[in-house]
């Protein structure tokens, strides 16, 4: 066998020190994120918007079923290429806040309950340097949970990496791509945001 | 032994003269059964395109009713269909959506079969099998038959089905519109992703929605009020560019099931601006609108907007253009696939903005499609009781309302938002449910023309 990675998903990064700085950076990190996950269950779409930079990629491929050692290569679809479940700017985001807020959204309307758990977060990468960041590149695992008028339920359980900026108006979200761990989607609709 | 539901006369339950169809047809387990039987087994149903597998040993793993189907070009080039289920104990010989191979091996027992379909390897052949097994007899199971149509492939189970073009009978020039290149060159497209999904609805009501279901256009007004189109970004709204505004919209029932809603542009036939957001989109549009008249001619003034294929492949034809196969998994869950189309030498630029546009119209997280979603998930829940049950849907929009005096399109022919396209479906769902011959199910017998005419 040729010396393919072993894992399914993209080769183990070199860890960033974990010091005082890390630890620091991190907690600020979860706060905005829970922050964030506030806005979404507490329906503050609008708010909720103002955390996104405005040249944000939002992106969640398609998970496909593939022979070993395929995975690198052919799991997921690519960003820019194909057919995913999300690949969009703040425009096409915007309009997903605006067609809920119309009232007559059908598929929103009455609101789900949502709630988005966030865990597992880890910084994988800060410019220029973790003293003065400017831009931080974390991973974490999300559980959004969804239940609709009185028996739809669904659980949304994956992996996100988020690259969060710093600008004068504090803690933009600047890109995010979401790994859901279904290959059909195992809901009607992807009626939330992630 | 053929599948037999505890309703003595299903027909019965259909009733397309006065437009009352009963909820039973999208509820009952035990007509899902005798459907799976009757229709599925029989119809030419939709398993895919031919850019999904354009080289020796290419796979995709596709669905005929609830079962899974291995779609592959062999070494030769030839293009076949099989359970995927191995001859032995069963077990999926495939697990994979799509790739290259020279053999499926059975994980369970390790028997092999080439890519044409023929058992190949049977571990310890020689000491456990000789002379007993006849390794041509236990090849995967093919369809009976299969069909390359301008890049989509179908299938049947049924031996004696009639060819596919004869199966598609004149929904075929309305089909063309979605599967032809957008300046009228005949084939050409290619599918650049395809959706999957479940959703708890009975599938018909996907297969309905498509057949030109105009009047349901009031759920999507909440798309329509924020604008996801083409030129939304220019200040239109809507959820798609009006390219019809000028043209007569036609709603047409073919005797084979099928229906569809199509337009035809008036004699002058002039571009309607679109695309307006994207200056190379709006030319290559124009651009491509303009050679299709010149190569058409008359015939470039129809138009494709929706339609389904009997019994479950629908199609989109414009904005957003692609086929969709609504698979069956019980009386009340279906799994959509939707696989979106572009022309396959359309320029980079035209390709990337329109599969944004189709992310964001279709499917699951499509803001157009959610709402459908609700809509079909609801209908089919609040028809599964025992009351509900004792009333029927009502099918009476535009009763009557339609002509055949019509040369080109085929079929019976509306000019107003109807539900004949509907009554037709189930009038032959209702043939195919009896047991009908192809006669029969072509529409030929003369049974099913209306005592109006």
């Amino acid at each position: 066998m040729s010396a393919e990675p072993l894992a399914a998903e993209a080769p183990q990064k070199t860890l960033l020190p974990r010091n005082d700085a890390y630890y620091r950076l991190k907690a600020d990190m979860e706060d905005f994120l829970y922050a964030e996950a506030d806005l979404l269950d507490e329906r503050r779409f609008r708010d909720w918007l103002n955390l996104l930079a405005d040249d944000i990629t939002y992106f969640m491929p398609i998970r496909r079923n593939v022979k070993f050692g395929q995975h690198t290569e052919r799991e997921n679809t690519r960003q820019g290429a194909g057919i995913s479940w999300f690949d969009e700017d703040k425009w096409t985001l915007t309009k997903r806040v605006d067609q809920i807020l119309t009232g007559v959204h059908y598929a929103e309307e009455p609101l789900s309950r949502v709630t988005h758990m966030i865990s597992n977060v880890q910084i994988t990468r800060v410019t220029p340097d973790v003293n003065e960041p400017r831009e931080v590149e974390l991973r974490c695992r999300f559980l959004v949970y969804q239940n609709r008028i009185e028996y739809e339920t669904y659980t949304f359980v994956g992996k996100r990496t988020d690259l969060i900026r710093k600008t004068a108006d504090g803690w933009k979200i600047a890109r995010r791509e979401i790994l859901l761990d279904q290959n059909v989607l195992l809901a009607k609709n992807l009626s939330t945001f992630f | 032994m053929a599948v037999k539901s505890r309703f003595d006369d299903v027909a019965k339950l259909v009733d397309t003269e006065q437009g009352f169809i009963s909820r039973e047809i999208f509820v009952d387990p035990d007509l899902y059964r005798e459907e799976l039987d009757k229709v599925f087994t029989r119809a030419w149903l939709f398993i895919g395109h031919e850019s999904l597998i354009p080289n020796p040993g290419d796979f995709y793993t596709t669905r005929m009713g609830e079962e899974s189907v291995i779609l592959c070009r062999d070494k030769a080039g030839i293009v076949h269909a099989f359970l995927n289920s191995c001859r032995h104990r069963g077990m999926k010989v495939c697990r994979y959506e799509q790739g290259n191979t020279s053999i499926f091996t059975c994980p369970y027992h390790s028997w092999t079969y080439t890519t044409d379909g023929k058992l190949q390897g049977v571990p310890q052949y020689r000491s456990l099998y000789d002379g007993n097994l006849d390794r041509d007899a236990n090849s995967l199971v093919s369809v009976a038959k299969l069909a390359i149509y301008k890049g989509t492939v179908w299938a049947t189970w049924d031996r004696n089905a009639p060819e596919f073009l004869t199966y598609l009978g004149d929904a075929k020039i309305h089909l063309d519109q979605a599967l032809d290149c957008r300046d009228g060159r005949e084939g050409g497209s290619e599918v650049i992703g395809v959706h999957k999904w479940v959703f708890p609805s009975n599938w018909k009501f996907a297969a309905e929605n498509f057949l030109g279901d105009t009047y349901h256009n009031p759920s999507h007004r909440s798309v329509d009020l924020i604008g996801i189109g083409p030129s939304a970004a220019s200040g239109k709204k809507g959820r798609r560019d009006n390219e019809l505004e000028h043209a007569q919209h036609v709603w047409i029932s073919f005797p084979e099931g099928h229906g569809v809603h199509s337009a035809i542009q008036p004699e002058n036939n002039e571009y309607v601006d679109s695309f307006l957001d994207q200056p190379v989109l709006e030319k290559y549009f124009r651009h491509c609108y303009e050679e299709r008249k010149r190569r058409l001619g008359e015939q470039a003034r129809l138009m494709p907007f929706v339609g389904t294929i009997f019994p479950n492949t629908s199609y989109h034809g414009r904005q957003p253009r692609g086929l969709c196969a609504w698979h069956p998994h019980s009386p009340t869950s279906t799994e959509g696939w939707r696989f979106f189309l572009v022309d396959a030498d359309a320029p980079k630029e035209v390709k990337d903005y329109l599969r944004r546009y189709y992310m964001r119209y279709s499917g699951p997280a499509g803001m157009t499609e959610q709402d459908d979603m609700e809509n079909w998930l609801y209908a089919t829940s609040a028809s599964v009781g025992t009351v509900a049950r004792r009333y029927p849907f009502n099918y009476q929009q535009s009763l009557g309302a339609w002509t055949r005096e019509h040369a080109t399109l085929g079929g019976t022919v509306s000019v107003q938002v109807t539900e004949e396209i509907a009554r037709g479906y189930y009038r032959r769902w209702k043939s195919y449910m009896g047991g009908g011959g192809w006669d029969e199910l072509l529409g030929k017998d003369g049974v099913t023309q209306r005592a109006a005419e």
